[in-house]
């Protein structure tokens, strides 16, 4: 495939520095000062200009947060983060939100540009070049509106005026707590509450901006919606806060992807995305996390401590996680589906790499309430140079939920011998009538198949990133055509330099 | 075209004992023939193969091998095969998740990326594989379908045949390319490597019968023992060891 070819040209440029997001843009921030306190939740909501209710739900979270602490039982290891250290906000100078695109400072618009963003509407297309013209070549290109987020704030949301024509509601979060209270009110910590666990708890009294979805009964969103996070500011974390609802009948398809500047320093990333999918509905959640790995001896990096949590709400309501996650010093992640309705179905179809210091722990959780719920789980962890992984799952099955099905694959590959893979699969199930099913495998790059590969003609690292698409193929394909393009040159891009 | 002179090669074993396996083998084939190895199970010729070849794991000690006036053993793998190296193997490889045209058209372009060629566009491509396929009996289907993956053993050895009529090498080494195959299919794949054969092709078939050697007629017939070629001869050394065994030749040495 021509992509497999063009990221090896793209690797080659990148020799210097393979991170390829590492650059930093120079527009005026308005930075809060550092440090966690009441002052500092009133600041920020003072900023959004935030009702009353909300500014009380933060400082509740406030004062859980500082009785709580930090968890260890993931198998991550990391100094201790000074929480005060921290700044919690970060805003372009010239304003929290701009009404048109237009307005938008021109620094920001080339930053998402070099990023294979470009924000003006009419050719809003994600990825890099050679994913249009592959996608293109299967189909026609589809439109996808964005909300980018840059820092701590939603700086544009674009196809505004077509979405509202279905009725489809994308904008920040900030702005649906202004325009939309009720739904905010009614749905906000309704899948993720407030002191549901460290780091949440941390996001809810903090969290400065990210994306809101409502699509209504019976409505087919006729786009797919995207976010893109940047991490810019220096010594600033970044706390998003997405919910997505899917209202009765509805459908709609997300896609997140993440960037941050190279920086020597750790960044944290807490972020909290709650899914709602009622009756007959589906929500697909697609992430490509890139963010800032560190250097190769484990300096600088984000620190990706991330709450996503789906709610089935509703019978026959469906929603799927699909993530790649190939950034960040230490992912800590386990997307979820809480399975209420009856015969509703979760899925979760995972790639994690990790290289260099690199430290993933993630997974996911099906929680089967619901008579007749399913749920899928597939999941592919590679680890190159000195990383170390972890999956973790957990399928629990309820006493009511009869006839529950549950699927899981779980498999490993490991490339070179200095870095380490982990399963850890948790199983409870209080009725004889469900159906589980495991399956887990740990495999070394094979040098038959190298060999077998490069007596062919193919290079080391193009043999090798030919081997890890195979391995992963089954999740690509959960992805959009357009990401699953951007997924795979990132995959070779991440690998670089982990064999020879 | 090929010229291997005193060679000696050594695999570390798993226990990490170290192993010589080829003891000074010598071996020349001038381009346009086609040379048949037979010779006993773990006399050294699979080993051969992956020495040629570059395989990791096989060290050469002493000796030459000269490939059209370059010296193998300074390339790494792919560039051997970039040079026109090929080698069936003996046991084809599965690559689960990557499907066979993906990566023949991978492998081919890299190669053409290597020689400085320009690169095969997508529909050419589509194009010469649909008639290489047909021309040895494989359906496009299975072109779709992983790498080997879940083929019978002589659906594999077709494959091994297939890719070498789209890559178009310049030597062959075909490694019991005839295990496996029915009747039928031997006369297709025979073939289908005949019509590779060429004033500017060599190949070297291995093989333990005969009746492959009825189909690829060989120039010349080496017998290989204990790591070295031990006689070499015409067509006609094939049907003596067909009927009289390797006992003789060995005790010949002896
Ligand atoms: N990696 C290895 N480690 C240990 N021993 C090896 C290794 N590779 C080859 N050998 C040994 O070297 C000898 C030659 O093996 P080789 O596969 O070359 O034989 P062959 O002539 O191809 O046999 P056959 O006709 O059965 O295919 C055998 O004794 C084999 O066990
Ligand atoms: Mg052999």
């Amino acid at each position: 495939m021509a992509a497999v070819k063009e990221t090896i040209e793209d690797v080659k440029k990148l020799e210097a520095d393979k991170y390829k997001y590492g650059f930093t843009t120079d527009v005026d921030t308005e930075v809060a000062p550092k440090g966690l306190n009441e002052g500092i939740v009133r600041y920020i909501s003072a900023k959004k200009d935030e009702p009353e209710w909300m500014l009380e739900w933060r400082l509740d979270a406030l004062k859980r947060f500082q009785e709580m602490a930090e968890p260890k039982w993931a198998k991550v290891d990391y100094p201790p983060i000074d929480f005060q250290d921290i700044s919690y906000f970060a805003a372009p100078k010239a304003g929290a939100k701009y009404e048109s695109i237009d307005d938008v400072p021109e620094e920001i618009l080339k930053d998402f540009e070099k990023l294979g963003i470009p924000l003006k509407e009419q050719e809003v297309l994600l990825g890099v070049k050679g994913a249009a013209a592959s996608a293109a070549e299967a189909r026609e290109t589809p439109k996808v509106a964005v909300d980018a987020v840059f820092d701590s704030v939603s700086v544009v949301t674009t196809f505004k005026e077509e979405l509202a024509k279905a009725g489809v509601i994308f904008c920040s979060i900030s702005e649906a707590m202004r325009d939309y209270p009720e739904l905010v009110k009614q749905y906000l910590g309704s899948v993720v509450p407030t002191t549901d666990n460290y780091y949440a708890t941390l996001n809810s009294a903090v969290f400065s901006d990210g994306s809101f979805v409502y699509v209504p009964p019976g409505v087919r969103c006729p786009m797919e919606l995207s976010t893109y996070f940047r991490m810019n500011a220096e010594g600033t974390g970044q706390f998003e806060r997405t919910l997505i609802i899917a209202d009765k009948g509805a459908y709609v398809s997300y896609l997140e992807g993440c960037t941050a500047p190279m920086r020597d320093e750790n960044q944290l990333h807490a972020a909290v995305v709650e899914l709602i999918a009622l009756d007959d509905a589906e929500i697909k959640y697609s992430t490509v996390q890139n963010w800032w790995p560190g250097d190769e001896n484990g300096k600088g990096g984000v620190y990706n401590f991330v709450t996503k949590r789906g709610d089935c709400r509703g019978k026959n309501s469906k929603i799927s996680w699909t993530q790649v996650e190939t950034g960040s010093a230490i992912t800590w992640k386990y997307p979820s589906c809480v399975l209420r309705g009856e015969n509703s179905r979760g899925e979760f179809y995972s790639i994690a790499v990790t290289n260099g210091r690199q430290q993933a722990d993630t997974g996911t959780k099906m929680i089967h309430l619901g008579k007749g719920s399913t749920s899928r789980i597939i999941s592919k962890g590679i680890s190159a140079g000195r990383s170390d992984q972890t999956y973790r799952g957990l399928v629990s099955v309820h006493a009511k939920a009869e006839g529950a099905r549950n699927f899981t694959q779980c498999d490993s590959l490991l490339i070179g011998d200095q870095c380490g893979a982990h399963t850890v699969p948790y199983v409870e199930c209080k009725t004889p009538k469900a159906v589980l099913e495991h399956e887990a495998t740990t495999t070394k790059l094979s040098e038959d198949q190298l060999f077998y590969a490069r007596q062919r003609g193919l290079d080391e690292e193009a043999a090798t990133a030919l081997l890890v698409n195979g391995f992963v193929r089954e999740v690509l394909q959960e992805l959009p055509m357009e990401f699953a393009v951007e997924a795979q040159q990132l995959l070779k891009v991440s690998l670089e330099g982990s064999v020879g | 075209m090929i010229k291997i002179n005193n060679l000696h090669c050594k695999v570390e074993a798993q226990d990490g004992e170290e192993k010589p396996i080829l003891k000074g083998l010598s071996l020349e084939v001038p381009a346009g023939e086609v040379h048949a190895i037979m010779g006993p199970n773990g006399s050294g010729k699979s080993t051969l193969s992956y020495v040629l070849t570059g395989r990791d794991g096989y060290e050469v000690t002493q000796g030459e091998m000269d490939f059209s006036g370059e010296d193998l053993a300074e390339l790494e793998p792919e560039e051997r095969a970039a040079k026109g190296l090929y080698l069936s193997f003996q046991y084809p490889v599965e690559i689960p998740g990557v499907p066979t045209l993906t990566f023949l058209k991978e492998a081919l372009n890299a190669q053409r990326t290597a020689r400085g060629e320009e690169e095969m566009s997508a529909p050419d491509f589509l194009k010469l594989a649909r008639e290489k396929a047909k021309a040895i009996g494989v359906s496009m289907d299975m072109l779709k379908r992983p790498v080997n993956v879940g083929f019978s053993g002589g659906e594999k050895k077709r494959m091994e045949i297939l890719q070498a009529l789209i890559l178009e090498p310049k030597f062959l080494i075909l490694d019991e390319t005839d295990s496996g195959l029915d009747i039928d299919a031997l006369k297709t794949v025979a073939e289908g490597v005949n019509t590779l054969r060429a004033d500017d092709r060599g190949m070297l078939v291995i093989t333990h019968y005969q009746r492959l050697l009825d189909y690829i007629k060989p120039d010349v017939v080496h017998i290989m023992a204990d790591g070295r070629i031990i006689k070499s001869g015409g067509p006609e050394l094939a049907h003596e060891l067909e009927a009289e065994g390797y006992d003789k030749y060995l005790t010949e040495v002896a």
